[in-house]
């Protein structure tokens, strides 16, 4: 179940190129804002990061991709309630559990190919890797929790919405907690209210310690996988219980 | 001309109280931009430690983008819109009645115009509660608004061209990356003198959305700069009537084809 399922969403957007475009172009689109227009900010006093600002911008840009990858999967879930293919998937699903894990592993073969693309770009746009092999695998095995944790979140809502019309409750959640991390500048360069809200939000410590493993100082990883790791588990449980939810109604 | 003036006052009146009915046509450009307004500031107040930063606020250096953002969601809206109308029909009943085509369009223009004139009340009300002081003054505010509208006209213009060529309200949405890749591309974030990156100064110099954006900010930062003005009013205006010229074009062949 859960491979033929994964198998049809990658079928389905291999035949609508408009369905997985936008996914891609985003995070294209902000990598080329922050790293082009604000490399600047590199030369702010207190500004302490070992790599580039097209690296320190990546690793940002490579976490909101994982999560917006999700998200956009979460789309096409609400698309099949609305269309009832999901009606029929939960009918002759032996093991429903496995639609939401179906969905999942597409989420993840999909946004593979967007960290391909940005990873390329970022390295034409010069980006310095100070991070060895380990610490690359780090990054990107944390990105791809975040890419879980996202459709997981995304899956959640679509199940107990079952419309597309509830897509901004998909996303706007995800984008305000990436957006309330330290996005452009380190974590001490913020000042006011974002410095306190970016210190208690989990995101900063997962951008944090991805920031750490591309320049080749990492810090705080473990703490940074026990977050990633722990929003995972508790958005499975929100997602595994949409699908309950969906089961009810349908 | 009296009854050409009628006829724009009549279709504009209709075009903004269908905007103004549709709460998701209001309320979406008016949280996003200011939600990215409050998190952009805040996470990018250290810019303005950059030497030769030309304010300390870096709020005051952004407000200006909500502006244009909200100027691009009047255009989808403005699009939007028109492609409804072509959709069920309603153009080519109005196709049948003496109204001329300019007054169309130019009346199509009332939703997005009403939506910007609330929109940019809300911006500045918002901005001034949060401690932005417009350098310009009382006057200033009210050439700030101007220019906004008039900004919002251009873009508003580029979305009923769009409607025209594409007949399609979903091909007006999907517009909006482009849109808005236009507008990460300019100087929003730092001025150009400041952004560090070749192609991108290259780009954002060329791109006429940082002079929309200029004329704006020099209002609120700096004062009277005629120069940011004229550029700022200037650039609005061409961008208008090529607009409106693309449209009453597309707009004659969509006609002669139905």
């Amino acid at each position: 179940m859960t491979l033929a399922l994964t198998w049809r969403q990658l079928t389905i957007l291999r035949k609508n190129p408009s369905l997985f475009l936008p996914p891609m172009l985003f995070p294209l689109i902000n990598f080329t804002a922050f790293a082009g227009g604000l490399s600047r900010l590199r030369e702010v006093p207190g500004f302490d990061f070992a790599g580039n600002y097209t690296a320190f911008v990546f690793v940002f840009v490579l976490l909101q991709s994982a999560a917006f990858g999700g998200v956009f999967t979460g789309f096409g879930i609400a698309r099949d309630f609305e269309r009832g293919f999901a009606r029929r998937l939960m009918i002759g699903a032996t093991q429903r559990s496995g639609i939401v894990w179906g969905y999942a592993l597409a989420a993840l073969l999909r946004w593979s190919l967007v960290a391909a693309l940005v990873t390329i770009v970022a390295l034409v746009a010069h980006m310095q890797v100070g991070g060895s092999g380990i610490d690359l695998f780090g990054l990107y095995t944390l990105a791809a929790i975040v890419n879980v944790t996202g459709l997981l979140w995304a899956c959640g809502i679509a199940m107990r919405f079952r419309s597309v019309q509830a897509g901004p409750l998909m996303q706007m959640p995800i984008f305000t907690v990436l957006f309330l991390s330290p996005v452009y500048v380190p974590l001490a360069l913020l000042t006011g209210w974002i410095h306190a809200v970016a210190r208690l939000n989990p995101i900063t410590y997962v951008v944090g310690a991805g920031r750490g493993l591309i320049s080749g100082e990492p810090s705080h990883v473990a703490l940074a996988f026990a977050v990633a790791l722990g929003m995972g588990g508790l958005l499975a449980v929100w997602g595994l219980r949409g699908l309950k939810r969906a089961e009810q109604i349908v | 001309m009296t009854a050409a003036l009628n006829d724009v006052g009549l279709i504009a009146w209709r075009s903004a109280r269908r905007t103004v009915r549709q709460p998701a046509n209001v309320i979406a450009p008016l949280v996003f931009p200011l939600v990215l307004l409050a998190l952009s500031s805040k996470g990018l107040e250290s810019a303005t430690r950059i030497p030769g930063f030309p304010t300390d606020s870096f709020l005051a250096f952004f407000l200006p983008f909500t502006f244009i953002q909200g100027a691009l969601f009047a255009a989808l809206t403005a699009g939007t819109d028109l492609a409804r109308d072509i959709d069920t029909g309603f153009l080519n009943r109005l196709a049948l009645t003496p109204l001329h085509g300019t007054a169309l369009l130019l009346g199509q223009l009332g939703g997005a115009l009403s939506q910007a004139l609330i929109q940019s009340l809300i911006y500045l009300g918002v901005g001034t509660v949060l401690g932005v002081h417009v350098a310009s003054g009382p006057v200033g505010i009210l050439v700030l608004v101007l220019l906004a509208l008039m900004v919002s006209a251009a873009f508003g213009a580029l979305g009923i061209w769009i409607a025209l060529r594409t007949g399609s309200g979903e091909a007006v949405q999907a517009q909006f990356p482009v849109l808005f890749f236009l507008i990460i591309l300019s100087s929003m974030n730092l001025p150009r003198n400041l952004i560090e990156t070749d192609w991108f100064r290259t780009v954002a110099t060329i791109n006429p959305v940082s002079y929309m954006i200029e004329g704006l900010r020099s209002l609120i930062i700096e004062g009277w700069n005629l120069q940011a003005l004229a550029l700022g009013f200037g650039i609005s205006i061409v961008a208008f009537i090529c607009g409106m010229s693309l449209s009453a074009f597309a707009l004659r062949k969509r006609m002669a084809r139905t």
